[in-house]
């Protein structure tokens, strides 16, 4: 545990120190910050109608703005979490400190585990960074804060899936684009896994698009607790850092 | 301290380290060297845990590298070729981070960051970020680090690769002054290294072993086959060069005296001798029977040239020979 946590805070202070984590936190902030304005918009816009037309229909603020929000978080991070997760073992290849981590009196699950853990709590606060602006309906409406809570708990399962998936092809390459690329080119294939669901019923394009990262959202975003979307993040995120760790442990059979 | 038996790595398509066998005792420094490529950075690389064998087994202080992992790394200080350190940590950081990585905690920590520093001498860049340092910094650094939880065995992967002379020649002294605390395992491809900084020395050339042996002992192997290169002249351009063979060899100590070059006016003698100081003897010898000495200069095999000879490289040709060849 303790060795957990010296490697994430390691990796916390490289994210922060460099002007990395600031880099993600400003564009996150920005793009979903626009994201949240258009919604926002199009809302008043639709309530502005109703009002016109004489015959309110109903309005919902869960329901409209914050779960197709909580789904583009999602597309959002698809584009970020490659950023976050390319570095963390491509860059201890390249400049040898792997030899550093791999002699030290720590196991080899400790250290995935410890960044893995660091790249989790960046996405966090990536995410603290949108919750802000969810802040706002608080103020001006009363949306119901159970869905909102769920929504945020499958957006972290669902980045710690994909980061463990990133973690994974990190440990593959010494260069931090191609693993940047590959894992952007991975997680882009997971996401649109569910588009064959729609022309086909087949069971095999069930089972692909069951695969699908974000057919397993779904329930989140609508503010419900599906045990087995929630264990599918989970066996996602186990098995991205098993093969990690097999992965590091490989190295030590080649140079 | 450190025990290797058999030890092989196998790549995919080359045998790195073939089946070598060592004893390293407590307290020593051992010069690991060979010519690039040898196979001293796989041996080290297994000794530290960071690669696996692929047979035989090798043993850290008692604890075997592929059944205790573990308690070999927190025994092994480990200076891989080029210091890992991390370019954006400031030194201080990072000796703080690899500190609590081996284990270290508590009052303790800045305690052993204190010393380190002050023994590496890295002091005044404690605040520094570790990217911008010089080489030498870099170097030291890295054997801080490698030192901060007082291991017993350090491993030091070429220590003084690419550093300027005075560079090298204070990390020679650091590492000397580390060998009563730690046993030493250092590599290098430079001779002169060894001879100043080791005692014991392991020959390592295409993966194999092909000596061990104490440094003095490898000395004196290389001037028990010493031999001189002397130069005679005649007076009045004349020089019975037969007579002077025939003088020089009744000198005791002397094995042999071959003609090298002959001249009218000067004969060049090679002189072996089992002796280590019959360079006197000759002088006196040629002088008193009033010859020309115009040239003695000892060719003696030098520990280059033993190490040359012993890895078999093609150049280890005597200086003498080499001169010939360029006429």
């Amino acid at each position: 545990m303790r060795n957990i946590w010296i490697i994430c805070r390691k990796e916390l202070g490289t994210y922060f120190v460099s002007p990395i984590a600031y880099l993600l936190l400003a564009m996150f902030a920005i793009i979903f910050g626009f994201f949240f304005w258009n919604s926002l918009g199009y809302f008043v816009y639709l309530g502005m109608q109703s009002q016109m037309r004489g015959q309110p229909f109903p309005m919902n603020l869960n329901e409209q703005i914050v779960r197709p929000l909580l789904s583009n978080v999602g597309v959002i991070g698809l584009f970020f979490i490659p950023m976050i997760t390319m570095r963390l073992f491509a860059e201890e290849k390249r400049s040898g400190t792997i030899e550093l981590l791999t002699t030290s009196p720590v196991r080899d699950v400790e250290v995935i585990i410890g960044k893995w853990l660091a790249a989790v709590v960046l996405y966090a606060c990536l995410l603290l960074v949108t919750a802000l602006n969810f802040l706002f309906l608080f103020k001006y409406g009363n949306p119901d804060w159970k869905p909102i809570a769920i929504g945020y708990l499958g957006l972290l399962l669902q980045a710690g899936s994909l980061l463990a998936i990133g973690t994974f092809i990190s440990t593959l390459t010494k260069n931090q684009i191609i693993a940047g690329a590959v894992t952007f080119g991975v997680l882009l294939l997971l996401w649109v896994l569910e588009w064959v669901s729609g022309y086909e019923t087949a069971t095999w394009a069930k089972a692909l698009a069951y695969m699908s990262v974000i057919t397993h959202f779904e329930s989140f975003a609508k503010g419900v607790l599906e045990s087995k979307d929630a264990i599918f993040y989970a066996t996602l995120i186990f098995l991205g850092l098993f093969f990690t760790a097999r992965s590091v442990e490989s190295l030590r059979w080649r140079s | 301290m450190i025990s290797v038996k058999e030890l092989t790595k196998k790549y995919a398509r080359s045998l790195a380290v073939d089946h070598i066998s060592f004893e390293v005792n407590k307290g020593e420094i051992v010069g690991f060297l060979g010519p690039n490529g040898a196979g001293k950075t796989t041996t080290m690389r297994m000794l530290t845990c960071f690669l696996w064998p692929t047979s035989g087994t090798a043993t850290v202080a008692g604890f075997d590298v592929i059944e205790k992992p573990l308690e070999v790394k927190k025994r092994i200080g480990y200076l891989p070729e080029s210091p890992p350190l991390y370019q954006e940590m400031i030194t201080e950081e990072y000796l703080s981070f690899v500190g609590k990585l081996k284990g270290l905690s508590g009052a303790e920590l800045p305690k052993r960051i204190e010393y380190v520093c002050e023994r590496c001498a890295i002091g005044d860049v404690k605040n520094k970020q570790l990217g911008k340092l010089s080489k030498g910094y870099r170097q030291r650094v890295g054997l801080a680090q490698a030192i901060i939880h007082n291991p017993d065995v350090l491993i030091l992967d070429e220590p003084t690769a690419g550093l300027d002379p005075k560079q090298i020649n204070e990390t020679r002294d650091l590492v000397k002054s580390l060998a009563g605390d730690h046993t030493i395992i250092l590599s290098t491809h430079i001779l002169s290294e060894v001879e100043q900084t080791c005692q014991q020395v392991i020959i390592i050339n295409k993966g194999k072993v092909i000596a061990t042996d104490s440094v003095r002992n490898l000395q004196a192997r290389a001037r028990g086959a010493e031999s001189v290169l002397v130069e005679v002249g005649g007076r009045n351009g004349k020089l019975d060069w037969a007579g002077v063979q025939q003088r020089l060899g009744q000198i005791p100590g002397v094995n042999r005296v071959v003609v090298k070059d002959t001249g009218a006016e000067r004969t060049i003698f090679e002189i072996e001798s089992a002796k280590q100081f019959v360079r006197g003897d000759l002088a006196r010898t040629i002088v008193e029977a009033g010859w020309d000495l115009n040239e003695l200069r000892p060719t003696a095999m030098s520990l280059e040239e033993i190490f040359l000879q012993l890895t078999g490289d093609e150049r280890s040709a005597t200086p003498v020979e080499a001169e010939t060849t360029e006429k």
